[in-house]
């Protein structure tokens, strides 16, 4: 994200001709003031439930805390110890790695396909672009249900189209690998359309000349696309995997929907679609209510998600960088 | 911009291909929804509507378990009033920022684009914490307040009112005699209304989703959101689909209302937001 800081307007200058001292005191009051009255809501707000929260769950980590409260024991780093030996956690891990790269590559590349569709001399083009961002405005939790019905063993559709074409009926709820697929087509369906918005708008922004003299130059439509779009796409594709990063590990409703009945927290029989984020939730809240556990799990999260964030932004540099000098004749 | 590329018969076979993957989840939704609950076992599966939606809807709303008509009025009480927070604070906080001349703005302008990166999400435990001493805990306030503001609301709102708002116009208000509340009101508010009813809509639907704060706070079953409501339905001890599908078909539609009225501003707000940001 490239925010321009340096633009600022030019001063609103106060009044020239104030009509009593009075009249410019309050006002001089009014503009040193009146900025920081404005931003202060957000600022406040923010700090009581957004960071004040977020910086208290490590303190809570670090004690054994319960529902009550009442006397909690500082215990150190032992949540964290025994969150290191604790295979269902390093199971949710794995899970949401899974279902984190299974959902975001196809899902990245697939939006980039859309967005050089969508980018061309289109009839009806406002419908197309409501067509792929509709399903990103329905409701999460419904999707959810509809998937998991869709997705169902005995009667879910997908098995019927499977059966169709001669493959055997797929236990998408108690396989893992399989429950990961399902959920990915989930979050895919969700947000393929919207991320390919996102680059629609990038690509309009680069100027047409750059694909007219490379197609003078003999470049076909598919090197054009490899070597001239997707590279001056680099920031936006940084920011859209920065973001789905950000959403994709911490996936709570989609495979916690994708289940049903009363042990559904747990993603399964054998929790084979548990993500972190259902862990830390079957931890801290009912029927455990295990507090400073759960904290813990939550920055051990907060921690993954920095380190995957890093790595993609590092990988993602190195390749654009290479794109670039094939690019150059 | 010059001409675009043409598009091909092969260019609108992919994006039909894409449009129907799309619309069909939502239309199969309905099309369960409007049938008895024997749909289910089916073979082939049925794709065409059925007549049974009045009587589905009776039954829902009459369902026990999910107090399904609580939890839309409470949906609509929180969402309206998060949007109508959130479009308010975004406003005047995105107004300072871009207008006013202020020591530090800068940097708390850095600060703002931050949060937008922080997994709040993470910090749910403390907050149900909080909630339980503010004795919220079960009531609308706890997913209320919390969502009262957002860091993306007040960069974009920023980024408009840079452009939208021009300068000599605030200052001609001023040697009028206007103060800043008044500028605002006056003069920023309504030129900001376009972007402002964008952010109202992106709030609002976000808002009617939200799932994981108020499933953790939220634990009396007589006084759910709608999505709670869903929540209950699917994890019911028996399961009628149709039923089911009749509380996500009404759950999903105000959100596709809003968007066939107002798709075309929400795509511009997405798209526009993408090039600046």
């Amino acid at each position: 994200m490239a925010v321009q800081l340096d633009a600022r307007p030019p001063v609103v200058p106060a009044p020239r001709h104030a009509r009593s001292p009075r009249g410019s005191r309050l006002t001089r009051f009014d503009t040193r003031f009146s900025p920081y009255l404005y931003i202060a809501p957000f600022f406040l707000l923010f700090a009581v439930f957004g960071i004040y929260p977020l910086v208290y769950t490590f303190w809570v980590s670090l004690h054994d805390w319960d529902l009550l409260g009442t006397n909690p024991t500082f215990i150190g780093g032992q949540n964290y110890s025994q969150l290191m030996a604790d295979p269902d956690f390093w199971h949710s891990v794995v899970n949401t790695l899974g279902i984190f790269v299974l959902s975001t590559v196809p899902q990245l590349l697939l939006a980039l396909w859309l967005a050089n569709l969508l980018n061309r001399q289109l009839r009806a083009r406002t419908g197309w672009r409501m067509a792929v961002l509709v399903p990103n405005v329905t409701s999460t939790a419904a999707v959810a249900i509809v998937f998991g019905v869709l997705f169902g063993r005995e009667f879910g559709m997908i098995n019927w189209m499977l059966d169709l074409v001669g493959i055997d009926a797929i236990n998408w709820k108690s396989n893992r690998i399989a429950s990961w697929v399902a959920i990915s087509t989930m979050v895919d369906w969700r947000w393929t359309g919207y991320n390919a918005l996102i680059f629609l708008a990038a690509m309009q922004a680069i100027p047409r000349d750059l694909y007219e003299s490379a197609s003078i130059d003999g470049a076909s439509r598919a090197r054009q696309f490899w070597s001239i779009t997707v590279p001056l796409l680099k920031p936006t594709i940084i920011f859209a995997v920065i973001i789905s990063t950000i959403g994709g590990l911490q996936l709570f409703t989609e495979p916690r929907l994708f289940h049903s009945g009363t042990n559904a927290i747990r993603g399964g029989p054998l929790r084979e679609s548990q993500t972190v984020t259902m862990y830390m939730f079957e931890n801290a809240f009912a029927p455990h209510y295990n507090f400073g556990y759960g904290s813990a799990v939550a920055w051990l999260l907060f921690a993954l998600i920095a380190i995957v964030a890093a790595i993609n932004v590092l990988v993602l540099r190195r390749l654009g960088g290479g794109g670039r000098k094939e690019g150059t004749r | 911009m010059t001409r675009l590329w043409s598009a091909g018969r092969l260019t609108y076979a992919a994006l039909a291909l894409t449009a129907v993957l799309s619309i069909f989840p939502i239309y199969w939704m309905f099309v369960v929804a409007s049938r008895t609950s024997d749909a289910m076992g089916q073979v082939p599966p049925p794709v065409t509507p059925g007549g049974n939606l009045g009587t589905n809807i009776a039954r829902l709303f009459a369902n026990t378990d999910a107090y399904f008509l609580t939890g839309l009025i409470n949906s609509a009480i929180v969402a309206v009033s998060v949007t109508v927070s959130v479009v308010f604070f975004s406003t005047l906080a995105g107004f300072a920022f871009a207008k006013l001349r202020f020591r530090g703005s800068n940097a708390l302008l850095m600060v703002i684009i931050a949060t937008m990166m922080v997994p709040t999400q993470l910090g749910i435990i403390p907050l149900y914490m909080l909630m339980t001493k503010l004795n919220w805990n079960d009531r609308l306030p706890a997913v209320i307040v919390p969502a009262l503001v957002t860091g993306f609301g007040v960069f974009m709102m920023r980024q408009y009112a840079g452009q939208a708002v021009s300068n000599e116009l605030i200052e001609a208000a001023r040697v009028d005699g206007c103060n800043t509340a008044r500028i605002y009101w006056n003069v920023v508010l309504p030129a900001l209304r376009p972007a402002a009813a964008v952010l109202g809509l992106l709030t609002f639907m976000t808002t009617w989703n939200d799932f994981l704060w108020p499933y953790a706070v939220l634990n009396d079953p007589e006084n759910p959101t709608v999505q709670l409501s869903l929540r209950a339905l699917s994890d019911g001890y028996y399961q009628d689909m149709s039923q089911v599908f009749t509380g996500t078909a009404i759950a999903t539609l105000p959100l596709l209302l809003v968007f066939v009225v107002f798709g075309r501003q929400i795509i511009g707000g997405i798209m526009e937001g993408a090039v600046k940001a």
